[in-house]
């Protein structure tokens, strides 16, 4: 079996509050075996909520968070790499965290839903992204149109514009099925060819998937889980039936796509 | 060998709000036959979206006819239309296994006497009525789209009506799901079954927790066919822990009886 690189996983620590945080771990390493999971690509997104909003960590929740990342890395080797979660309204923390676990081995950067994807506080995470040739990772709601509480939501179009003014960084655009109008993020992101969406989310429906082909092609999707493990496996079981993709372009999907937007020797592949 | 006896979360015909590929009788035979899903009690897709329903059950019945064998019709009744107790001897002179109704789509609140009369009518035939919590994530409705999820009280008011009834609830979540059977007394318990199709799967692993706690015998196998991937409900068994992996699901057609 080829390799299969979750490009958006999230593991939970002692510090989010919840008892059973390491059952969740576990099962995601259960799940992931069965699939034929390769490498998860995660971070932790601060406290989940305890100490501070999961969408607006405090840089506390946020070091904490990417010491547990670190830590899991340490622990599981190659299965586990690390997207280093950051709060761009607090720059100098993020900067000193970007720092601190690239240091460490961390592959990419997560940005959450904290500020607008447009918003220049975003610029200095991203010129240090290009420096160090790291992928970000950015929550996306499909289409916003309204607010949503407890998020600064950015939609496809939000992200556009912020990978154009970067053009060198590879950003991941989250979950085509995490809710709202994917539709209107494929028709955003069409012409964005550094805006790679990952195809994780809860969502199932028929017909995402074929959108996502025809606007962006097999070379800018990439597989991932997120949240719900079982419908990751069930879109990457679909492709093949859309009758859009060869076997090398599943391929692409799960996993050539990621070695091509991350650094050299990201991956242990064998 | 099909894996699954039955799939009560299936549909045939357009849906109002998005273009859905192929939602053709003849594409879900391929599906089931890929899916090893052996029979499916098939509604009509635009049959919420309209008050009355007598067109689409005609039309649902006339796309099934050649293809009985495997696929049954389950029609929709609105029970606020005059007359829908003719729309129920019609379905199930028909050879309906079960039938469909929309309560939010039509404004049925819990209370309502037609509602009850209709679960009370279908089930002295022996006949389960389909429930829908949803058809789409809330997050992603046509702003056209305001009918809402169904709630949970709806289910536990019919279920506690009287021993002959029988549900089946689809594209219910955990939280929807433990909350009406927690409501309910152990034997108006075992007149709802669950379809699987919204349930999440791993890391939270909300389907292991409700077999674990509900029993796996209160769900079937469903998949919203042609909304969701078919694929999604079958992934969500394989990456159960391997002391589930064999865990027996209930059979609609036994929760006729």
């Amino acid at each position: 079996m080829s390799p299969l690189i979750d490009a958006h996983a999230h593991f939970l620590h002692a510090g989010c509050g919840r008892t059973d945080w390491r059952d969740v771990n576990a099962a995601r390493f259960r799940a992931g075996a069965k699939m034929g999971i390769t490498c998860h690509v995660a971070s932790v997104l601060g406290s989940y909520g305890f100490t501070s909003p999961t969408y607006f960590p405090s840089p506390a929740d946020v070091t904490a968070g990417n010491d547990a990342m670190l830590a899991l890395c340490a622990e599981h080797g190659a299965l586990v790499r690390m997207m280093v979660t950051v709060n761009p309204n607090h720059t100098g923390h993020a900067l000193a965290e970007l720092e601190r676990c690239v240091a460490q081995g961390a592959i990419g950067v997560k940005l959450l839903a904290s500020r607008r994807a447009d918003d220049p506080l975003l610029d200095p995470i991203c010129d240090f992204a290009a420096k160090h040739h790291l992928p970000v990772l950015h929550h996306i709601w499909q289409h916003r149109t309204r607010h949503w509480h407890n998020q600064e939501i950015s939609d496809g179009a939000d992200l556009a514009v912020l990978a154009r003014r970067h053009p060198t960084v590879h950003f991941i655009l989250a979950h085509i099925g995490g809710g709202g109008d994917y539709r209107h993020t494929f028709g955003a992101v069409r012409d964005v060819p550094n805006i790679l969406p990952d195809i994780s989310g809860s969502g199932v429906d028929r017909g995402m998937l074929d959108g996502a082909l025809k606007a962006v092609g097999a070379q800018r999707l990439l597989f991932a889980t997120d949240l719900t493990m079982e419908t990751g496996l069930a879109k990457l079981r679909a492709l093949e039936p859309t009758g859009l993709v060869s076997a090398s372009d599943i391929e692409d999907i799960r996993w050539r796509n990621c070695v091509r937007i991350f650094r050299d020797g990201a991956f242990a592949l064998s | 060998m099909s894996r699954f006896p039955v799939d009560p979360s299936v549909f045939v015909g357009p849906y109002p709000f998005r273009d859905v590929p192929h939602p053709e009788p003849e594409y879900l035979l391929r599906v089931m036959e890929r899916e090893g899903i052996a029979h499916a009690w098939v509604g009509h897709l635009s049959a919420p979206f309209e008050r009355e329903t007598t067109r689409c059950n005609a039309e649902l019945l006339a796309l099934l006819a050649p293809h009985r064998a495997l696929l049954s019709p389950a029609p929709a009744i609105n029970p606020d239309v005059v007359g829908w107790e003719r729309e129920l001897a019609a379905a199930i002179d028909a050879g309906a296994p079960a039938i469909r109704t929309y309560p939010p789509h039509w404004g049925l609140t819990p209370e309502h006497i037609g509602l009850h009369a209709l679960a009370l009518a279908a089930g002295e035939r022996n006949c389960p009525l389909v429930l829908t919590v949803r058809f789409e994530d809330l997050r992603q409705r046509d702003a056209r789209d305001t009918a809402g999820d169904l709630i949970p009280q709806v289910v536990r008011t019919l279920a506690r009506l009287a021993p002959a009834v029988r549900l089946i609830v689809c594209a219910a979540g955990k939280d929807f799901i433990e909350e009406v059977h927690w409501g309910l007394t152990p034997e108006e318990q075992r007149r709802v079954i669950w379809d699987i199709s919204w349930i999440w799967g791993p890391p939270e692993d909300h389907l292991a927790k409700l077999f674990r706690t509900l029993g796996s015998e209160r769900f079937v196998f469903g998949s919203a066919w042609p909304l969701r991937l078919v694929q999604s409900p079958v992934a969500n068994l394989e990456l159960l822990p391997d002391e589930l992996t064999h865990a027996p699901l209930a059979n609609p057609s036994s929760h006729a009886d």
